[in-house]
């Protein structure tokens, strides 16, 4: 047999077994990457007694289960659960209305300098929230005394605005990465037709841009519910939104991870039902993030 | 890669020829100057609105709060006056204070904080130290493990979708709420890491991995590679596609063997999706909070503490605003420094 030939025989054995490898390393690796949640969702589901004596990966079976951290987490983080939407569907549109605008602005038109305009939004994206955190306070206390204006409340309405002016660099990049994809002559021929910049951006690049606002709106969306730190800061009192009420509730049932489980769970559902259903999305605002 | 480029350059050459300003090109790039034509007066009611909102929220923020930084401010009364350094000659003579005088200190630094020598002096060092840790190990293993997951995704399996939702998932969560699930998985009784641990009579790693201090960063960075390394995924999988099919083939002819072919020919060409993945990454790596702040509180003591937990403390529960206003200042500059040469590059290659 010529070395040729072997080689041959070898591939033809080897490729079917590469294969069952490769499954096998995959279904390893969802196994560790769902192992956290799995752990979570069943220790969830046990009595205090059964999750101290039972390995964490094992259901609950029998009397140890129970319902009855959900009905407990979900009455402390209820209305969290409100003031967190209430702060995040108007922070989300607005930074990807804002974003979508000030891409076209910056990437469809024509005068000179919008590469440096770009660049300072863009690197807007990469500052680290510490560096603003100790003037963000100052600003809504000492400048717009939100509170004083608009009652407890009003630390809400400064989490919005903060979290729209934050959000816009990621939505400006966003957008313009999908407008530079566009056809350009597509624009060149509204504009020989007399087009002024809003009618083509009424009439063509918003329309055309509906895909990237699901992105866009996807990932901001995630973003800011996720977030903690500018609450910490911003929010005092009775106002906590849904980060804070969980990292709250780890601090007070230290121990209790039946309870803390569940309590994570009822946080994360939002961001995991939307990740379920528009996880492409999600995904290209991720990678369209970096880039 | 090369043709979407090349598209945009030609776009921009369009752009220049048909714009009735004058040219003034600076390699090929547009330089600052304002053209105040008809459409940039057009454009500005597009931009502007944000523009104010990032140049306030933002770089304004950034100002004030280097201004206070230079103030002695400590307490609820803001004073802006005397304006010096001393806040940063403060901190960087704290980081370098560190004499080294341990019991084990002959052995080379982490080696030593393993095998238990005590983590003393100012907490600034460790700070700083275990700042930079996490930068380096984090980014490096999250690319390891995303380029790992993309190149066995992309072996044309079957239910590429499944496995890549699956990987990406944890990316979707709250740090709030991974911090919650890993408390659990690291609990020293009932977790299930050290219960596997013990299973398999291992119980010589089961420490007590978030309470010891010598583990509590590996802890937190072997968490945050989870969570992150779909985003590696993400970003590695998108190269790898857009690398033409005939240079897998032509390895493949060449005889070379997969692994080869991946180190010699595939992975060298990833080094856009690498820089740009890193520079995501380690900025990430020094603004992660969230997660600390939730399994440690303010304070995650030596063995954990990292720049941005430790201004949240300063600034927040200590008041010491100055102090803090320095360190994120500081922070600020170290993520400008992964920023910066990112940036240029990207602006230089017309990938803005």
């Amino acid at each position: 047999m010529s070395t040729s030939d072997r080689t041959i025989v070898e591939r033809a054995t080897t490729v079917p077994r590469k294969r069952i490898g490769l499954y096998a390393v995959l279904l390893a690796m969802v196994v560790l990457y769902l192992l956290p949640l799995e752990t979570g969702l069943f220790t969830a589901f046990k009595t205090q007694s059964a999750f101290q004596t039972t390995i964490p990966v094992l259901p609950p079976i029998g009397n140890q289960f129970t319902i009855g951290p959900w009905g407990q987490a979900l009455d402390r983080l209820w209305p969290a659960l409100g003031y967190s939407v209430a702060f995040v569907v108007p922070a989300t549109a607005f930074s990807a209305l804002f974003g979508s605008l000030a891409a076209y602005g910056l990437t469809i038109t024509k005068w000179r300098g919008q590469i440096v305009v770009m660049l300072i939004f863009v690197a807007g994206i990469f500052i680290p929230y510490q560096a603003v955190l100790v003037p963000l306070t100052r600003f809504w206390t000492g400048i717009v005394d939100i509170r004083g204006l608009l009652g407890p409340e009003g630390s809400l309405v400064a989490l919005t605005i903060t979290h729209i002016a934050y959000g816009i660099p990621i939505c400006t990049l966003l957008f313009r990465g999908h407008f530079k994809g566009l056809d350009q002559s597509m624009f060149e021929a509204a504009r020989l037709d007399g087009a002024t910049i809003r009618t083509i951006y009424r009439r063509i690049a918003f329309p055309l841009a509906i895909p990237m606002f699901a992105v866009t709106l996807i990932y901001q969306f995630t973003n800011i519910w996720n977030d903690l730190l500018f609450a910490l800061v911003l929010v005092r009192g009775e106002y906590e939104v849904v980060t804070m009420a969980l990292q709250s509730f780890t601090g007070s049932m230290v121990g209790q991870y039946n309870l803390l489980m569940a309590g994570a769970f009822i946080t994360a559902l939002p961001t995991i039902a939307v990740y379920v259903l528009f996880g492409k999305q999600f995904a290209e605002g991720v990678s369209g993030g970096g880039a | 890669m090369d043709r979407i480029v090349d598209r945009v350059r030609r776009y921009r050459s369009d752009e220049e020829s048909t714009s009735d300003a004058p040219l003034a090109t600076d390699g090929g790039h547009r330089t600052g100057g304002l053209d105040l034509g008809p459409e940039f007066v057009q454009a500005l009611p597009f931009w502007l609105p944000a523009g104010l909102l990032v140049a306030l929220f933002v770089y304004g923020a950034i100002g004030w709060n280097f201004l206070v930084s230079l103030t002695d401010w400590s307490g609820l009364q803001a004073s802006y006056w005397p304006l010096d350094f001393g806040m940063y000659t403060r901190f960087f003579e704290r980081v370098f204070a560190q004499s080294g005088d341990h019991a084990l200190s002959w052995l080379p630094a982490p080696l030593a904080d393993l095998f238990g020598r005590l983590l003393t002096g100012p907490i600034e060092y460790w700070s700083f130290r275990n700042t930079i840790v996490l930068l380096i190990v984090f980014t490096v293993l999250t690319l390891i493990v995303g380029l790992l997951l993309a190149i066995l995704i992309d072996q044309q399996i079957r239910f590429e979708n499944t496995f890549r939702t699956i990987y990406l998932l944890p990316m979707s969560l709250s740090f709030v709420v991974t911090a919650v699930f890993w408390q659990w998985m690291y609990n020293p009784r009932y977790g299930i890491i050290n219960s596997a641990l013990e299973t398999v009579g291992l119980d010589f790693f089961a420490v007590d991995w978030i309470g010891a201090a010598q583990f509590k960063l590996l802890a937190v960075i072997i968490a945050l590679t989870w969570q992150f390394s779909g985003y590696g995924m993400v970003v590695y999988l998108a190269g790898l596609r857009a690398i033409p099919n005939d240079q897998f083939e032509a390895a493949r002819v060449d005889g070379a063997g997969t692994i080869k072919m991946y180190l010699r020919v595939i992975i060298p060409q990833l080094r856009a999706a690498t820089l740009s993945a890193a520079v995501v990454l380690m900025v990430f790596a020094l603004k992660a909070f969230d997660f600390l702040y939730v399994i440690f509180g303010s304070r995650p003591g030596p063995g954990a503490d990292i720049l941005s937990v430790m201004m949240y403390r300063t600034a927040f529960d200590t008041s010491q605003f100055a102090y803090g206003a320095a360190i994120a200042t500081i922070l600020f500059v170290l993520a400008l420094g992964v920023i910066m040469p990112y940036l240029y590059i990207q602006y230089q290659r017309g990938d803005l």
